[in-house]
């Protein structure tokens, strides 16, 4: 193995680490001096100039290594193994590799649109690193690598989080976020740990040999368990979830999406990988009359509580991006059903539904940045009236909305059809019609505030407040980006075999 | 080529969506006739030999992994339905020709209903059905909560959840039967076998979840709210078809899936639609409100198709369609006239104020279109009504013959509730309040319009044609009927 073949293997994640640098050297460049500023005093113009330009060329810069470091990942061989499990490449892995990095796309093309940020080449930078931790995490069949992959993941995002200096509620959502996922990493680490002690590696594939052999003991649970608990940690799953609300509400709008959507999908991919294929002999079965020990019913537990608290919670909420993290808890609890089930099906379904919901959320993140550009404020009286001032962006607020509540003919609905259906299907004798029964209760839930904010946006009038900065002059790309969204859910929505079996395929 | 009904009304949505400036109101009067156009040439030039059947048109694989076709069939039963969506579609699109505010956005919605309803009657693989059925669903939302009259918000949220709610058992009860068949063809699944004990949960959810949209007492609590809170247009196609959506679904999907478990519950069925029939009727006749009570006497009159169901005779379940056609005509035309003729020249529907105001000089029209309607409502021979009550009432003697004895005391009340509002709102007796009567300046008194007769008389021909001749439908509905598996 040549240093050079290894570099070939890595070329997409090498490309983004090298982009990220000569984003960083680009903001430093930009007009360093005017930058820096008070926190609270107005901005001359020539500044702000100054700064929005800067942000232009990172942004396109990003956008651009991201578009390349895609090509590159295209260009991949089909299977390879190095090291292992530590580097590996399958066309699950490419596929995925594509989609996170699909997702840091439009979120850089958020970035442009935050007027708040003071220092775009390093945000920029920082998301581009967040990315890499993604790939890695997608691309790795090994526990070392992936809890790399988690840390640099999640070092990343708590910077993203903290980044808005003028906003304390940043800082708050930063420092939430920080101390819940330190935490949860101790968990993981100590669960890793205990699992190597028992089977003597780290690679999944030799753990589930060995697994298979050893009998079901004390020490094996707390290892399973306490891996698991980081993972409820990332994907927010109850009853772990309780910085995702301040986050999502607190961090700048595109960090916000990062987390809701690329960190989302890395976390089900790896944490599927880990229990199916790592932790596959000791699944245990959740069925209603017949459960036994394993990490099935541990799952179980987390989405039962994670889909009836958020839905729940949810209903109370006035402010639309923590509507949004209630919900997020709530589609968590869903795509857990999914790696229940296990197996193909269960895998796919799950994989199906979490990049389904991660596009929704990255859109309509973006019509929540619309939002905050012209009102000043996130709050749902923020969005009443919309559809008389941006119908456009309106139209795409409801085929999320619609989306995640899953009403047809939107990729949600199928989702949730082949999410439930796998399920059910693989429970033997319907043993898991509690799960479906609760999931689709927590769907009907979910409609009630889904329509409240399609109420406001749709139904009620224009607030006072809401028409005041209307002279914003309106950002067109991003108008784009939310429409070939809102767009890709519809398509997805109605021929969903596209996507469906190309997952289907690629999961093994 | 019935297929192109959905297409079209889809089609005509993405039209108004996309190209503003366009004249929403022709658009739409375009596709909807278009759309019936297709519906009575398929209803002429289909052999009734080929009806009998649940007949492929379409069928194209869609997520084959997955086992989903898109898959469209058609038989006497759904052919009758498609006939009443065009003729209900037609005369809501006229009877909103007055909506000027959000224009585009009102009839977008209005033919993304339409669209799915004859997705609905039309589809042969059970997702697709589904994905049809929940479409329907939030349009009526929007329809309502922008524009609708009284207490709108509340009644539109109170609709789309109840509908939902009962979408979320069909849902469970649809994975039942994929997962346990691992098939979605409606044709395949009516021939499997599913145990009896399967069955015996699987059917009461399946309907349930059906028979909340059909408004089976107590889940009916949604449809007078809802009916009242809708445009015009809106309560014609909430009444006329989307009601019908839930009993030609408990029909289609839930009774000839689960064959046995509805045999065990079918005797439950019949008591909760009797006393649907009986208590809608008497709530009926104590309403202040037109809309209420026209409201309320949907719930009764959809009564009449659920007890229809539950006989599991040829004769009631062919009744029963008949029943869905008749009360789609009949009861698009009562709302037309209390929503459209009524209210929007006297801004009131209130009984005791119509009663003042001496409508029956000042829109002679209006009150001979209520005067058919409510003739045909409580089933007067020559219209639509008395042929569908009459043999439903004829297959449920067979079967339940207490049920006919109470239920002819439910159409006793029917009547008395019809010819009080008719009374009340037309003929008000202005002999006794002389000072009282009209005063020009309280409400806006134009004739009625062009677009308003052609849909009255749409309606009114639609409902004596199958009253003085209801072979016409009944040669088509029987056969398909008998073909159905729960009979055998």
């Amino acid at each position: 193995m040549s240093y050079l073949e290894l570099l070939k293997l890595a070329s997409p994640e090498a490309i983004v680490v090298i982009s990220a640098l000569v984003v960083l050297a680009i903001g430093l460049m930009s007009k360093r001096g005017t930058v820096v500023a008070g926190v609270s005093s107005a901005k001359p113009p020539r500044k702000a100039a100054g700064i929005t330009a800067a942000t232009g060329w990172c942004s396109l810069v990003a956008a651009l290594c991201v578009a390349i470091a895609i090509a590159a990942v295209l260009m991949l061989p089909r299977n390879a193994n190095l090291f292992g499990g530590m580097l590996v490449i399958t066309p699950l892995t490419s596929l995925f590799k594509i989609i996170c990095l699909a997702l840091a796309f439009f979120t850089v093309g958020l970035v442009r649109s935050e007027k708040s940020l003071r220092h775009p080449g390093e945000y920029l930078a920082i998301i581009l690193l967040a990315t890499v931790g993604l790939m890695l995490l997608v691309g790795s069949e090994e526990l070392l690598m992936i809890f790399i992959g988690l840390e640099l993941l999640g070092l990343s995002l708590y910077v993203m989080t903290a980044f808005d200096r003028t906003d304390v509620r940043s800082a708050e959502a930063g420092l939430k976020y920080f101390l819940f996922g330190s935490t949860s990493s101790a968990f993981t680490l100590f669960g890793i740990s205990l699992i190597y002690g028992m089977s003597g590696s780290t690679g999944l594939a030799a753990i589930s040999e060995k697994l298979a052999t050893a009998p079901v003991q004390p020490l094996l649970a707390t290892g399973v368990v306490m891996t698991l608990i980081g993972f409820a940690f990332k994907i927010a799953a109850a009853p772990f979830h309780l910085w995702a609300p301040d986050a999502y509400q607190g961090a700048p709008v595109p960090s916000a999406a990062f987390i809701a959507s690329g960190s989302k999908v890395a976390s089900f991919v790896v944490l599927g990988k880990i229990v199916l294929v790592g932790f596959g002999p000791v699944h245990g079965s959740s069925a209603w009359h017949a459960m036994t020990a394993g990490w099935s019913p541990v799952l179980a537990v987390l989405a039962a509580l994670s889909i009836l608290i958020g839905n729940l919670v949810a209903l109370a909420q006035t402010n639309v991006r923590r509507l949004l993290a209630y919900s997020a808890v709530a589609h968590a609890g869903y795509t857990l059903l999914g790696l229940i089930a296990g197996g193909r099906e269960g895998f796919s379904a799950t994989l199906f539904y979490v990049v389904v919901y991660a596009i929704t959320l990255v859109g309509a993140f973006g019509v929540v940045a619309v939002v905050r550009s012209e009102t000043g404020g996130d709050d749902l009286r923020n969005f009443s009236g919309l559809a008389g001032r941006e119908p456009l962006v309106a139209g795409c607020m409801a085929v999320f909305m619609f989306s995640l509540a899953g009403i047809p003919p939107l990729a949600g609905f199928f989702g949730k059809f082949y999410l439930f259906s796998a399920a059910l299907r693989a429970g033997g004798n319907q043993g898991l019609f509690w799960l479906v029964g609760l999931g689709l209760f927590g769907s009907f839930l979910s409609l009630y505030y889904y329509l409240i904010v399609l109420k406001a946006i749709f139904v009620d009038r224009p607030s006072g407040t809401a028409a005041a900065l209307d002279d914003v002059s309106s950002d067109l790309l991003q108008r784009i980006a939310v429409s070939v969204i809102a767009a890709a859910i519809l398509f997805v929505g109605i021929m969903p075999d596209i996507l469906a079996s190309r997952i289907l395929a690629a999961a093994q | 080529m019935i297929a192109w009904t959905i297409y079209l009304a889809f089609a005509g949505a993405a039209v108004l969506l996309l190209l503003p400036g366009v004249c929403a109101r022709w658009i739409a009067l375009l596709t909807t006739v278009a759309g019936l156009a297709l519906g009575i040439v398929g209803f002429v030039r289909t052999p009734i030999a080929d009806l009998a059947h649940f007949t492929t048109i379409v069928s194209v694989p869609w997520v084959p992994p997955l086992g989903m076709n898109y898959h469209l069939a058609i038989d006497g039963v759904s052919l009758t339905m498609v006939l009443v969506t065009g003729i209900s579609a037609v005369s809501a699109v006229l009877f909103s020709w007055d909506v000027e505010h959000r224009q585009r956005e009102f009839f977008f919605w209005l033919l993304v209903v339409v669209g799915g309803c004859y997705g609905v009657f039309l589809s042969a693989d059970l997702f697709l059905f589904f994905a049809f059925y929940e479409l329907v669903i939030v349009p009526k939302y929007f329809l309502i909560a922008i524009f609708g009259s009284t207490n709108k918000e509340y009644g539109a949220m109170k609709l789309t959840l109840y509908s939902f709610f009962g979408g979320m058992f069909v849902f469970a009860g649809i994975l039942v039967a994929y997962v346990t068949a691992g098939s979605l063809d409606l044709n395949q699944l009516a021939q499997f076998h599913f145990a009896p004990q399967l069955q015996s949960w699987a059917f009461p959810l399946l309907f349930l979840g059906f028979a909340v949209l059909a408004g089976i007492w107590p889940l009916h609590t949604w449809a007078p709210t809802g009916h009242v809170a809708a445009p015009t247009a809106g309560s014609m196609l909430l009444a006329g078809i989307v009601m019908k959506l839930g009993s030609y679904a408990g029909l289609r999907v839930a009774m000839n899936l689960f064959p046995e478990g509805f045999q065990m519950w079918s005797k439950w069925i019949a008591v909760l639609a009797v006393i649907g029939i009986v208590y809608a009727a008497a709530v009926a006749l104590r309403q202040h409100d037109l809309k209420f009570v026209i409201g309320y006497s949907s719930v009764s009159h959809m009564g009449f198709v659920l007890l229809g169901l539950a006989t599991a005779n040829v004769l009631g379940v062919s009744g029963a369609v008949l029943q869905m056609f008749s009360h789609g005509v009949i009861a698009a035309l009562l709302f037309a006239v209390a929503g459209r003729m009524i209210y929007r020249r006297t801004h009131t529907r209130e009984l005791d104020a119509l009663s003042e105001m001496n409508l029956s000089h000042a829109l002679p029209f209006a009150a001979f279109t209520f005067v058919v309607a409510s003739a045909a409502s409580m089933g007067i021979p020559g219209f639509s009504g008395f042929a569908a009550e009459i043999t439903i009432l004829i297959g449920t003697w067979k079967t339940y013959p207490i049920a006919v004895w109470i239920t002819g005391a439910g159409m006793v009340l029917a009547a008395a509730f019809t010819l009080r509002a008719l009374v009340k709102s037309f003929f008000g007796d202005v002999r006794l309040q002389t000072d009282r009567v009209p005063r020009e300046a309280d409400w806006n008194e134009q004739s009625i319009t062009l677009a308003e007769k052609c849909g009255a008389c749409l309606l009114m021909f639609a409902t004596l044609a199958v009253g003085l001749y209801p072979k016409i439908l009944l040669d088509r509905i029987q056969p398909a009927v008998e073909a159905m598996r729960f009979l055998k």
